[in-house]
């Protein structure tokens, strides 16, 4: 078997999520600020030097002073000793609420979002529910009820709080549930405890996490609220009601206001950045999987093997040159500053008329010759080196004043996937109006006269209906169509098609293929035609390019290139077509049984 | 499109309506307890049970519920139990101080957030950076704080706005806008940190789509394809958002009003939460929740006119 | 011989979200069998039902009227327990291979799952794990990696290797091969085939591709809007087929030689020019007062 010898990439570091974090420096401060914040928690009850709820009058507003380092409040109170106990209860406090959330809406998430049915219903509704009432409202209605205390009301905010995990959980679950790789462990025996377990959970733990951050912060800031308007249970020392005393004195001892203000906002904004860092490695550790250009031709090595090239038979065309790329190089910069080159020195020749394929597997570089031709390569993505020449114009690393002439008027583009290459805002008729008013200069009544024009030459049955149509309200074999109504509606010389009918069923696609014939014959226009099937190459065009690895290996007209190809590649991908070879044929032993 | 509008009032009302049971039941769920509460510990059985007979705690909860929605359809929220005077009074006497400064906030939120999530998403770079330090902060200081910031810095150190109370709008426009400047600056940053986050986000991802190339290619300029394309599809989410923070902002608004000691509906719910004047409370309940109802609908029809897909859903 | 699976008159129906939107048909009346070590593919365009009906076989799609049978059972209403006993006897290969494999696991976690599922131990488990990528041609510490760090086709051998964990019977094959390059397409699907010989496994094979089904398959169903519209030997189907739906697939996909597919073209477009006429003569026929 070859793909033995396909090396299979170096094992990536797998470095838990923790340690990771210990190198991110907002990470290490936020953590060791909170571990403080837990260890104060903890002890400062008994560190504190004075009862945090003994009063003197002798005290009351006192400065700082070596005996009461941070003053007294307004009772006479010391207020180090009512800050160090305040932090156990606030934070104690912060964690009920925390924690009814995270199993309410965990649980109820998991639930609705992998079962669905009637508990999906009721939850979601409920979930809205919650979510119209402003959680403070609620809380006073409750304290109303039940009187001041801490507990209750951080209890009752759990609930309140528990939609922002119902709704990342059930987001995440309903996301999952219908991957194929669920499926499979369905079909694989395991039990529906073991798939939540195994496939769901490990999804849904790293967002929790983060979460949970947040809603700490927030917790913090809505118990530290309610505690400020005074409707704290007062023999309680908590952030809140210090920052209530300290708020109704602040003529009077404005530095009162600072050590719970301090307190509450540091905290939450550890809570807040640690939740950020976690986002920030998670993310980094995901980004290189991107499936797209998952294997852009990453070989370093600079020799250039020689192309092979079939000598024009009779049927090839002569004529003006149209579009001329020379040694083209398309590069991608990479965070650490180098270069990943996906297009490695390509140089083909496009005349007026011609349909010219460029034809290789997925990874060969041929979508970015299609893309820096058209100038509108990806984020990240420049020409490197050589050159484009296009009727008389250097496109090269051209700016948007060199592309503005040349783009939709002179060069079009048709795209492979019909549906997401329509916007799904804009009615089509819309769509196709827009570009022409700008490149044309008609009227709105010219275009859309025109468009409609267009839309019945493409062969849609009913131009009126499409052209009012959303897209979302058509097929994608008419979607196709209509993207190509697009790319000739202002006159192109020359047309770029990347893949036009690969994501269309077979019957589709032949109907497109002799639209596209039709139109190219009718206007006479260059056609650059990117696939990566023999069949439509055959079918279309005058002249092929075979590309591996960002090179053209092979190129020459389509005849001679499928009677004897000559370059090892091509012979592989040739030899590895199907159409031609014979059926399997009846299993043996057998009788035929007619159904 | 009507199906759709009807559709949405139709599970509005249906909210609204859950919301009061359920927040009658609990409200009332005390019976004696509440006379009670009201006439202190010293208060002798007799006058405890005779209270809660004048005020009808004694019938059946949900007759005592049904007494109240065949009011409240009407606009009448009943009586406060202390002060008797209407409780719709009091609502609609502080409704224009909320919403001045909520809705003031929604409307400074939503632009500003618009403005600075594109400038990232498209600049990318230092500006982004800066606009995501930006909002991590403003999304991690506690509103509250950040208006007890605002009260010491400009009111009364510099004196550049008024401290507390409130000037109304048909008074005087100038005079209004100074009391409710700092309010709505307060408890309008951490929207915009967490609008203009998604904001960001949603250009960005607009921006990738297929769309957007096949736009340029056909000869459209980037500023256009941003201007009427990207934004309005990055819109949906950001709405979503920004319907999210509005329940958030009322919130806000009953602290922020206590700082800047605004005659709002907040300052009315702590007022008759410490004393416990269960008619005034569950009136605002209710007003809360029609007013996130209505603002709700209002996002969703936006939603539908940026998005033919919602109206179908 | 005996049948393994049979298909009989087979209805599924998904309920469309949304008050009062009636629900969508996927499947009409499908009948199909399947002997033991046999392929059967299945042609279709997309929403042909090919899909769904693997998943009926597979007990993820609902089964509104007809059977499903396995060796004689009707295994098409049962319960979640049930299902699972059959895991060892139907396996499936999913289309896409990268959502078919969770990312989070590694290849040893992925392809030991079905059988710790079953209470195998774990060293047992260990040497069937690195047995199973040895049949398929994967090296033996390939366990300790990550599924991003395999290229489609080896993603896809990893499928094929967790379908044979528990030696079934029948594999549901689902588009297998459709989402790789072309070379690596050839290899995967005589991979399939080398396995089917050594170990008499019967694959119901779902494609787009008719060269792929022609290549792969004894008999070929050609599904059309739910229905199955032809089956038979695959030399029969896909060299001259007699529906006329099949013979527009068969038309429409294009040759990989330019001389054949002129010919090919000139061909088809006679086709569906005599289907068209076919087509207006039976409505002529049928409703003789209509057409003026």
């Amino acid at each position: 078997m070859t793909e033995l010898t396909t090396p299979i990439a170096p094992a990536a570091a797998r470095v838990s999520l923790l340690r990771r974090l210990l190198r991110n420096p907002v990470g290490v401060v936020s953590l060791a600020f909170l571990a403080i914040v837990g260890l104060v928690a903890v002890i400062g009850s008994a560190l504190a030097p004075y009862d945090p709820n003994l009063a003197s009058l002798q005290l009351v507003l006192a400065p700082p002073s070596p005996d009461h380092i941070l003053g007294a409040d307004s009772a006479g109170r010391d207020v180090l000793s009512r800050l160090l106990a305040a932090t156990q209860i606030s934070i104690a406090a912060a964690l009920l609420g925390l924690v009814v959330a995270l199993v309410v809406g965990v649980t109820a998430g998991l639930i609705a979002g992998y079962y669905g049915g009637w508990f999906d219903q009721v939850s979601s509704w409920f979930t809205g529910l919650v979510m119209a009432l402003p959680g403070i409202v609620v809380l006073l209605a409750a304290r109303a009820v039940v009187g001041p205390s801490v507990w209750y009301s951080m209890l009752i905010f759990g609930v309140l709080l528990s939609p922002a995990y119902f709704r990342l959980v059930y987001a995440a679950v309903t996301a999952v549930k219908n991957e194929l790789y669920v499926d499979a462990a369905r079909v694989s025996g395991l039990s529906d405890l073991r798939i939540i377990a195994r496939h769901i959970l490990s999804v849904v733990r790293a967002p929790v996490i983060i979460q949970s951050a947040i809603i700490a912060g927030i917790a913090i800031a809505i118990q530290s609220g309610l505690e400020f308007l005074g409707l704290g249970d007062m023999s309680v020392p908590t952030w809140g009601s210090m920052l209530n005393d300290g708020f109704s004195n602040i003529y009077k001892a404005p530095l009162l206001m600072l050590w719970p203000s301090l307190a509450i906002g540091l905290t939450c904004m550890a809570l807040v950045l640690l939740a950020n860092a976690m986002r920030d490695e998670l993310e980094r550790s995901v980004r290189p999987v991107g499936r797209r250009r998952r294997r852009a031709a990453a070989v370093v090595a600079e020799e250039r093997p020689a192309v092979v090239v079939h000598a024009d038979d009779a049927k090839t065309r002569t004529g003006e040159v149209l579009l001329s790329v020379r040694d083209l190089v398309v590069g991608y910069d990479k965070p650490d500053g180098s270069l990943t080159r996906v297009v490695r020195g390509v140089s083909l020749d496009i005349r007026r008329g011609e349909v010219h394929g460029l034809i290789g597997e997925s990874g060969s570089g041929k979508t970015q010759t299609a893309f820096a031709v058209l100038g509108l390569l990806p984020a990240g993505g420049r020409v490197v080196s050589g050159s484009i020449g296009f009727d008389g114009l250097e496109l090269a690393g051209a700016g948007e004043k060199v592309y503005r002439g040349v783009r939709g008027s002179r060069i079009a583009y048709v795209p492979q996937e019909p549906m997401s290459n329509l916007d799904g805002a804009f009615t089509i008729g819309s769509q196709l109006v827009e570009p022409m008013r700008l490149t044309l200069g008609i009227s709105k009544a010219e275009a859309k006269e025109r468009a409609l024009g267009l839309l019945e030459r493409v062969g849609i049955p009913n131009p009126k209906r499409t052209f009012a149509a959303y897209p979302h309200e058509i097929s994608g074999g008419m979607a196709q169509r209509v993207l190509i109504a697009g790319a000739v509606s202002c006159d192109p010389e020359l047309l770029i098609a990347d893949e036009p009918t690969t994501a269309l069923d077979v019957t589709v696609q032949a109907e497109v293929l002799d639209l596209v014939r039709d139109l190219q014959e009718e206007r006479q226009m260059g056609l650059l035609l990117v696939t990566h099937n023999f069949g439509v190459v055959a079918d279309l065009c005058d002249r092929v390019s075979v590309m591996q690895s960002g090179l053209i290996v092979e190129t020459g007209p389509v005849r001679s290139i499928f009677a004897h190809a000559e370059h090892p590649y091509t012979q592989s991908l040739l030899d590895a077509i199907l159409e031609d070879g014979p059926a399997r044929g009846a299993l043996a032993g057998t009788p035929e049984v007619a159904r | 499109m009507l199906q759709f509008i009807l559709r949405r009032l139709l599970s509005g009302v249906v909210l609204v309506f859950v919301i009061t049971v359920v927040a009658f039941s609990l409200l009332y769920a005390g019976g004696g307890d509440i006379a009670r509460r009201i006439l202190g510990q010293n208060a002798t059985q007799d006058i405890v049970d005779r209270k809660a007979a004048e005020l009808g705690l004694t019938r059946p909860l949900w007759e005592q519920y049904g007494d109240w929605f065949s009011h409240a359809v009407t606009g009448d929220f009943g009586r406060s139990w202390f002060t008797g005077q209407l409780v719709m009074n009091g609502v609609s006497s502080r409704l224009a101080v909320t919403l001045s400064i909520v809705i003031g906030a929604t409307l400074l939120a939503a632009i500003v957030s618009v403005f600075l999530g594109v400038l990232a998403a498209v600049r990318g770079g230092a500006v982004d950076r800066v606009v995501q330090v930006g909002s991590v902060l403003g999304f991690a200081i506690p509103g509250f704080l950040i208006a007890l910031g605002l009260v010491i810095v400009f009111a009364i150190n510099l004196k550049w706005f008024k401290a507390t109370g409130y000037i109304p709008i048909t008074t005087s426009f100038a005079g209004w806008l100074t009391s409710v400047t700092l309010p709505i600056i307060a408890l309008s940053i951490g929207v915009i940190a967490t609008v203009a986050q998604q904001v960001r986000g949603s250009v960005i991802d607009a921006l990738e789509r297929d769309y957007v190339r096949t736009l340029r290619s056909r000869g459209l300029s980037m500023r256009r394809v941003v201007a009427k394309h990207v934004l309005r599809n990055a819109g949906g989410p950001a709405l979503a958002v920004l319907a999210v923070q509005f329940v958030g902002l009322l919130s806000g608004a009953v602290i922020v009003e206590q700082i800047f000691a605004l005659p709002g509906l907040g300052q009315m719910a702590v007022q008759a939460t410490s004393s416990a004047d269960i008619p005034i409370v569950m009136g605002l309940v209710t007003v809360m929740a029609v007013i996130v109802v209505i603002v709700n609908l209002a996002i969703d029809l936006a939603q539908a006119a940026l998005n033919p897909k919602v109206r179908l859903s | 011989m005996t049948t393994l699976l049979e298909v009989k008159d087979l209805d599924v129906t998904y309920p469309v979200k949304g008050f009062g939107k009636k629900p969508f048909q996927a499947l009409r009346g499908v009948s199909l069998d399947i002997r033991p070590g046999e392929t059967v593919g299945l042609v279709g365009e997309s929403g042909s039902g090919k899909t769904t009906l693997g998943r009926a076989v597979l007990g993820l799609a609902p089964v509104t009227g007809g059977s499903i049978e396995y060796r004689g059972r009707d295994i098409a209403h049962l319960g979640r327990r049930e299902r699972r006993a059959l895991s060892s006897e139907i396996q499936v290969v999913f289309q896409d291979p990268y959502s078919s494999l969770n990312p989070a696991l590694t290849i040893e976690q992925i392809l030991s799952e079905p059988l710790t599922a079953r209470g195998v131990a774990g060293s047992q488990a260990r040497t069937r794990v690195r047995e199973l990528l040895g049949q398929v041609n994967l090296p033996a510490d390939a366990g300790d990696r990550l599924p991003r760090e395999f290229s489609g086709g080896q993603r896809q051998r990893i499928a094929i290797a967790r379908a044979l964990a528990l030696d079934p019977q029948l594999i549901v094959c689902d588009e297998p091969v459709s989402a790789l390059d072309l070379s690596t397409q050839a290899r995967v699907l005589d991979l399939f085939i080398e396995i089917q010989e050594r170990t008499g496994v019967a694959y119901l094979f779902i494609s787009h591709d008719l060269a792929v089904v022609r290549h792969i398959s004894h008999r070929v169903a050609v599904m059309y809007h739910g229905e199955i519209v032809e089956s038979g030997d695959g030399d029969q189907v896909t060299g001259a087929p007699e529906h006329p739906y099949t013979q527009r697939l068969f038309m429409a996909a294009p040759v990989p030689d330019p001389v054949r597919q002129e010919q090919r073209r000139a061909e088809r477009l006679r086709l569906l020019e005599q289907q068209r006429e076919a087509d207006e003569q039976a409505l002529a026929t049928a409703s003789p007062g209509r057409t003026a």
